[in-house]
């Protein structure tokens, strides 16, 4: 079967019909030139499908926030063709059986890659490396692995890792934060939780750890990526260490590019989330580092949670909020609108990137002729109020609920067969 | 006024006509018939998460004195320690008919949270939340520096009082941080760095790690509570430096002006930030706050309950 993506803008530029066959796009052509089961994409921009380095699918364990089905729908509404279920799930994902069972539900459902990532350390308890090896060489192709929700705090065992992973050419995926300094930590430390009365978690944990990190990555001359990077000072640690030549990637949150602190003020915990949101300072910073590449790529750090643990009070509330059906709209907002990106560097930071840094040879291509066809269509110039009830995950904890955002994601191509059409799933 | 969550929320007015009603209660009940008839057939609950004998019991006599019905609900012995929720504890109470809801909990915003979410209809009066606020302790303290330096009228201004000890952890310092620069006195907060919250300078108060050179020019002077396992957290290398540094003795309250007065929020740890003797000296009004605390809670119920517009 032929689908012709009739009128779409590769990029933003001008109209063309991608003609994908067999899983491929086998032909740019000129509009109404192609012939098949044709899409309408009058006024829609055609990237490459969202690879997403940082998302909690809950399973196994979890689901009642979240299930591999329900993220994986969530995605695909989102524009996504691929994501990368972290390991903090009950079991762990420390094993070869753990991450074969999450890559095999991912294929069952087959609406985007999901692509596990392993543990560093057993049981996330930062005392000894997990079976890396096993999880690399396993169905489940683990290529990134990492503790997130916890810091591989102690400085050898992060040194071991960065060595061991670069037989894999695998890669760590350091959630940077020094847990002495951050100990019940509730939100950004400064003058607003000075005030709040909330314990503070301070930029300078983040950053300590990111320093030690790339000075790690050089000496043994291994891969870093950081995750979820949240302040101007990381930024500038890891200019820094680009500018060495450290072989360091990372990613920034979508909420990290808009929401301040000082939401916290309202005591809702729908605002709680780790690393905690910072100050409109760290939001410029993150913008312009994401504009320039010393951030390379937007992820989303999906966390669901159930209902009752963000119905609560503040300190006894979850960390963590949805992300996966927003991403693309606050990049817009933050990266489109403002003139930091154009959307071919939106492709880059959303789909590109991502996939590099997870090695994920299958997606990320360019909309070139022979390319996989893993295609998100968008309605640039479409605009959405945001409803916790209308989204595809199975928890409610976005914090955009009743926000007006710009942006839709109307199809979605994975490889090559129809996902999303016409902004609902197929 | 609906609710009663932080100092901050009140303008002078406000914070005067507390004040004001709170002498007025306290002539009434200075009588040998203690009791006022304002709240009959209004139910307050006291709804503790956090262990408070004396400011339950403060909260409870003042809610009787104005014949209101009290509910004591407490985390301990209830379904709270059950792993039932705020949220359904509020619903269970709002169920129940509760004008008002006295709440001390042991998290920051908890009693924010009860106000805005809509599970209970009455008024939410914050008791103490973690290490937020306590605005009924910032009110008496100012009810009784006014008493002692303003004959018991007016606001506080120009008075100097100095704040000493455990500020990062105290709810009482941020209340009354608050309050006090409403009613126009000049704040001095006193500890070591590392009992200071980060941006305190942008705090509308004075900060000082030297609590001598601040004794000499103060109107009033409160000792917070400093707890020993701070010790361990590494706030200060010691009990006794922390006490020969930051504690208030017999020698340094010669140093006080002859009319600056001493408070302390209780509980006292004798020894630590106050000496026995300075404790027990005629010039610390711990006593008289406990009383002055049930007037001004008298007030604050009476205030938010509509009692006053009902009676005139």
């Amino acid at each position: 079967m032929t689908i012709v993506l009739r009128e779409a803008r590769p990029y933003g530029e001008s109209p063309v019909d991608l003609v994908i066959a067999d899983g491929l796009i086998v032909d740019i052509a000129p509009v109404g030139s192609a012939s098949g089961d044709v899409i309408d994409c009058e006024g829609l921009v055609a990237l490459p499908g969202f690879v997403d380095l940082h998302t909690h699918l809950r399973e196994p364990g979890r689901e009642d926030a979240e299930t591999v089905e329900s993220g994986s729908r969530a995605a695909a509404l989102g524009g996504y063709t691929c994501v990368h279920a972290m390991a903090n799930t009950s079991p762990v994902a420390d094993t070869a059986g753990v991450v074969e069972q999450v890559w095999r539900l991912g294929e069952r459902t087959g609406l985007v890659d999901v692509r596990p990532v392993g543990a560093v350390t057993v049981g996330l308890a930062g005392e000894r490396m997990a079976e890396i090896g096993a999880m690399a060489n396993s169905a489940a192709q683990v290529r990134v692995f990492s503790d997130d929700g916890k810091c591989v705090h102690d400085a050898a065992l992060m040194r071991r890792a960065l060595e061991y992973v670069k037989a894999f050419d695998g890669v760590v995926a350091q959630h940077a934060q020094e847990p002495r300094l951050t100990e019940n930590a509730q939100m950004n430390e400064g003058v607003l939780s000075g005030q709040l009365g909330l314990t503070g978690w301070p930029a300078v944990a983040e950053e300590a750890i990111i320093a030690r990190d790339v000075l790690l990555a050089q000496h043994v001359n291994s891969r870093l990526h950081v995750c979820h990077v949240s302040t101007a000072g990381s930024v500038e640690v890891i200019r820094w260490a680009k500018g060495r030549g450290v072989n360091v990637t990372a990613e920034v949150c979508p909420h990290h590019l808009i929401l301040t602190e000082d939401l916290v003020s309202t005591y809702d915990p729908i605002y709680k989330v780790n690393p905690p949101l910072r100050t409109a300072a760290d939001i410029d910073a993150l913008r312009a580092a994401l504009a320039d590449g010393t951030i390379d790529a937007i992820a989303t750090d999906h966390a669901p949670h159930p209902h009752e643990d963000k119905d609560c009070e503040w300190g006894a509330a979850a960390f963590g909020m949805l992300g996966l059906e927003t991403a693309f709209s606050i990049a817009v907002k933050t990266m489109i609108e403002p003139g930091l990106l154009d959307w071919r560097g939106l492709a880059d930071r959303m789909s590109v990137a991502p996939a590099r840094i997870g090695r994920v040879r299958e997606q990320g291509h360019d909309l070139t002729v022979g390319s996989i066809a893993n295609i998100a269509l968008v309605d640039p110039a479409a605009t959405r109020i945001i409803s916790s009830d209308q989204l595809a995950s199975k928890s409610r904890n976005t914090p955009y609920a009743s926000m007006e955002l710009p942006g839709a994601v109307v199809h979605v191509l994975y490889g090559g067969n129809v996902t999303v059409r016409d902004g609902a799933l197929v | 006024m609906k609710h009663l969550l932080s100092a901050g929320d009140l303008d002078l007015d406000q914070a005067i006509t507390i004040l004001d009603t709170a002498a007025e209660l306290a002539a009434l009940t200075d009588r040998s018939v203690k009791k006022l008839p304002t709240l009959r057939g209004r139910t307050v609950v006291n709804l503790f998460f956090e262990d408070s004998t004396r400011t339950r019991i403060s909260f409870e006599v003042a809610a009787k004195r104005l014949s209101a019905d009290v509910i004591n609900f407490a985390a301990k012995g209830s379904s709270v320690s059950k792993g039932e929720s705020l949220k359904d504890t509020a619903l269970t109470l709002e169920a129940m008919g509760a004008d008002a809801v006295v709440i001390r909990h042991n998290l920051s915003g908890a009693p924010h949270r009860l106000a805005s979410t809509g599970w209970i209809g009455g008024s939410v009066i914050n008791a103490g939340d973690g290490t937020h606020e306590h605005p009924t302790q910032a009110l008496l303290d100012a009810f009784t520096m006014r008493k002692h330096l303003r004959d018991g009228k007016g606001d506080l201004d120009g008075v100097r009082v100095g704040i000493v000890g455990d500020v990062l952890h105290s709810r009482v310092a941020r209340s009354n941080v608050l309050l006090l620069r409403t009613l126009g006195a000049h704040v001095t907060l006193v500890a070591p760095p590392t009992l200071l919250p980060l941006g305190v300078e942008t705090w509308p108060c004075d900060v000082s790690y030297d609590i001598d050179s601040v004794l000499p020019r103060l109107d009033a002077i409160m000792m917070l509570r400093v707890q020993g396992e701070r010790m361990h957290d590494a706030y200060f290398p010691s009990a006794l430096e922390y006490s020969r540094l930051y504690g208030l003795d017999s020698a340094r309250m010669s140093r006080l002006p002859d009319h600056a007065v001493i408070l302390h929020p209780g509980p006292m740890n004798r020894g630590m930030e106050i000496s026995a003797d300075v404790a027990d000296s005629p010039r610390a009004l711990m006593v008289e706050q406990v009383a002055n605390g049930v007037s001004v809670r008298m007030a604050v119920l009476y205030l938010l309950l509509g009692g006053m517009k009902e009676n005139d």
